[in-house]
């Protein structure tokens, strides 16, 4: 292995190796508990859950905790699934398409203003979303389109935001530009470089980009929750606070919290086992590249 | 003949003239969603936010021009607003370099040569990537004084645990130690940045006598110094702005023992649809982010280490 700090000889004694070993393994329980715990409440009856000290292992296993979570009268958590995979969606297509488009336009092409606009991109990056919040409500309610998932998806199709830019431009520039130039000589027009050449290269940076953006919208709380009034619109990440503030007014039913939250998040945790690589690509770029 | 020439070179001329606006014309046209977003999204309702800061707008009528008002108000009038900056900074001053030094120890410790180096990456960094309400809630159960994990964990040791949420004393520190569930997202950039680290430079260092210890802070931390500059400024920006945890596991409380700012700007806004007064709020916010992230550059200079060509080694 290349140089780490313990990387001589000398020092990679069992010692050492040990006592990695040891803060790895009780970092590691710390960081797994909670998922343990989530998953051993939401398969409990509801009469385990508030027991001191706990029982880990439910007895019986409820697994109808799961479909009573999604079917509570009072939060139709079906609904709002369909909403957020209606938001989730429609911004990452807005946000792919757009984003490269623009960060096309900043590594492929040459026209006047363009580094300056670039550098402008970048500080947009710094920019708190809160400095903006404010005005663009009130743009939307002058359109009519609070409480609609219109606010939440049509900005995805403006750029798709600084950082999405950035990444895609980070990565088109790697690509020679010969290729565009042999393309251009062989007749192919600007959307045919981009459509037949570019994004195709540009898988990888494509899967990154979507990925994020999933996690984004999917978890999205602060924007649902100022656009969003009436519950047939609402999102999964409302719908969760839906039965937490049901419960707030009797005992907290902590088995069907959990297990609503479990679901929630485990499209979130299938993506991050199927494409773990493309995640730490994408934070990679961002932190150490950037 | 010379006559010729010139003609074929104005054409030229023309010709290049001309393609040179044709490339201006579609670099424009590529770029026009961004261009047409941040015009829309971001420097037209940065004026109105700044002009919106000065008024007196509770939505149903329009802006009234009130001057400095707002801001005088954040000065002697807001009794809250003290106390949301106090809870914000505390939080970021703590949260901050505990999540870097824990990041930047477990990124040393996944790079010695250890087996599973992929498992226990995905152990650490799995937790970083869920997010959001279900994440708070679980950990608003995990901090139940009666039933919790946390307390449970802390009768294992013979300790009797605090009532963590609903004591002012201990709520801010159970979100920090929540914060500490990520700190995956900023081993895995540590990491890359260790593995960056070219290993000429330590077989330089270990030729010249260097100890591991002399050799960790003469090349590993410079080298990384980067990396921990650029999670710091990520890190500022991103706990000043923190709301979903407070919202959904504490509301701001006990006794606003965690009542953040942005809580606050939320409640003016769009409880008491105050949006001027929110909008001089969110002004204040920036500023406070943007003289932190300044002096953090600033300090910069002194401790981060830019390399020339040394990272194409």
């Amino acid at each position: 292995m290349s140089g780490s700090l313990f990387a001589s000889k000398k020092l990679t004694t069992g010692l050492t190796r040990t006592f990695t070993y040891i803060a790895l393994v009780i970092g590691a329980f710390f960081l797994m508990i909670p998922f343990v715990w989530m998953v051993s409440t939401a398969l409990k009856e509801p009469g385990d859950v508030l027991k001191f000290p706990p029982e880990w292992i439910p007895d019986p296993f409820v697994w109808t905790n799961f479909r009573e979570a999604v079917t509570l009268p009072y939060a139709p958590m079906l609904v709002f699934l369909k909403n957020t995979v209606i938001i989730t969606f429609v911004s990452m297509f807005g946000q792919l398409l757009s984003a490269s488009m623009v960060a096309f336009s900043f590594a492929r092409l040459r026209w006047w203003g363009r580094d300056v606009l670039f550098m402008i991109v970048l500080a947009t990056m710094m920019l708190p979303s809160q400095v903006t919040m404010i005005p663009v409500f009130i743009l939307f309610k002058e359109l009519g389109w609070v409480d609609s998932l219109l606010p939440l998806t049509v900005p995805a199709f403006f750029g798709g935001g600084a950082f999405t830019i950035f990444l895609f431009r980070q990565f088109m520039m790697t690509v020679p530009l010969e290729m565009d130039d042999a393309a251009k000589i062989d007749g192919c027009s600007t959307a045919g470089i981009y459509s037949r050449i570019i994004i195709p290269l540009s898988r990888p940076v494509l899967i990154t980009a979507a990925i994020f953006s999933f996690l984004g919208h999917w978890n999205d709380f602060m924007g649902p929750l100022i656009y969003l009034n009436s519950t047939k619109n609402y999102t999964l990440s409302l719908g969760l606070r839906i039965i937490q503030g049901y419960g707030g007014y009797g005992v907290q039913r902590w088995h069907l919290l959990m297990a609503a939250s479990l679901l929630v998040m485990l499209p979130v945790l299938l993506l991050f086992f199927a494409a773990q690589r493309y995640f730490i690509q994408g934070v990679v770029i961002s932190g150490v590249k950037g | 003949m010379n006559q010729a020439v010139a003609a074929s070179q104005s054409t030229l001329g023309s010709r290049v003239v001309r393609s040179r606006r044709r490339e201006n014309i579609t670099g424009w046209l590529w770029a026009s969603p961004w261009i047409l977003g941040f015009l829309i999204f971001t420097l037209g309702p940065m004026i109105a936010s700044i002009y919106y800061s000065f008024t007196d707008f509770p939505v149903i009528s329009p802006p009234v021009w009130i001057g400095l008002e707002n801001y005088q108000t954040m000065l002697s009038g807001d009794k809250i607003i003290g106390q949301a900056l106090k809870v914000t900074t505390v939080y970021a001053v703590v949260s901050i370099p505990l999540n870097l030094s824990v990041g930047f120890f477990l990124a040393i410790l996944l790079n010695q040569p250890i087996r599973g180096v992929t498992v226990w990456r995905t152990v650490y960094y799995m937790p970083a990537v869920i997010s959001g309400v279900a994440v708070a809630l679980l950990w608003q159960w995990i901090f139940n004084t009666d039933f919790g994990l946390a307390n449970w964990l802390l009768d294992l040791l013979g300790i009797q645990g605090p009532r963590w949420l609903l004591d002012p004393a201990w709520a801010l520190p159970a979100l920090i130690i929540m914060s500490l569930w990520g700190v995956g997202g900023g081993m895995i950039i540590n990491l890359a940045g260790l593995q960056g680290v070219p290993s000429q430079l330590y077989e330089a260092a270990e030729i010249d006598g260097a100890g591991p210890w002399r050799r960790f802070l003469t090349v590993t931390v410079p080298m990384v110094s980067p990396v921990i500059f650029f999670n710091l400024v990520m890190g500022i920006i991103g706990a000043l702005q923190t709301f979903t945890q407070a919202f959904i596991m504490t509301g701001g409380g006990p006794q606003k023992a965690t009542h953040f700012y942005m809580l606050h700007l939320y409640n003016n806004a769009f409880v008491w649809l105050k949006m001027g007064y929110a909008a001089a709020l969110a002004w204040v916010l920036f500023i406070y982010i943007l003289a932190l992230t300044l002096v953090v550059i600033r300090s910069s200079s002194a401790w981060v280490y830019y390399e020339g060509e040394l990272r194409r080694g």
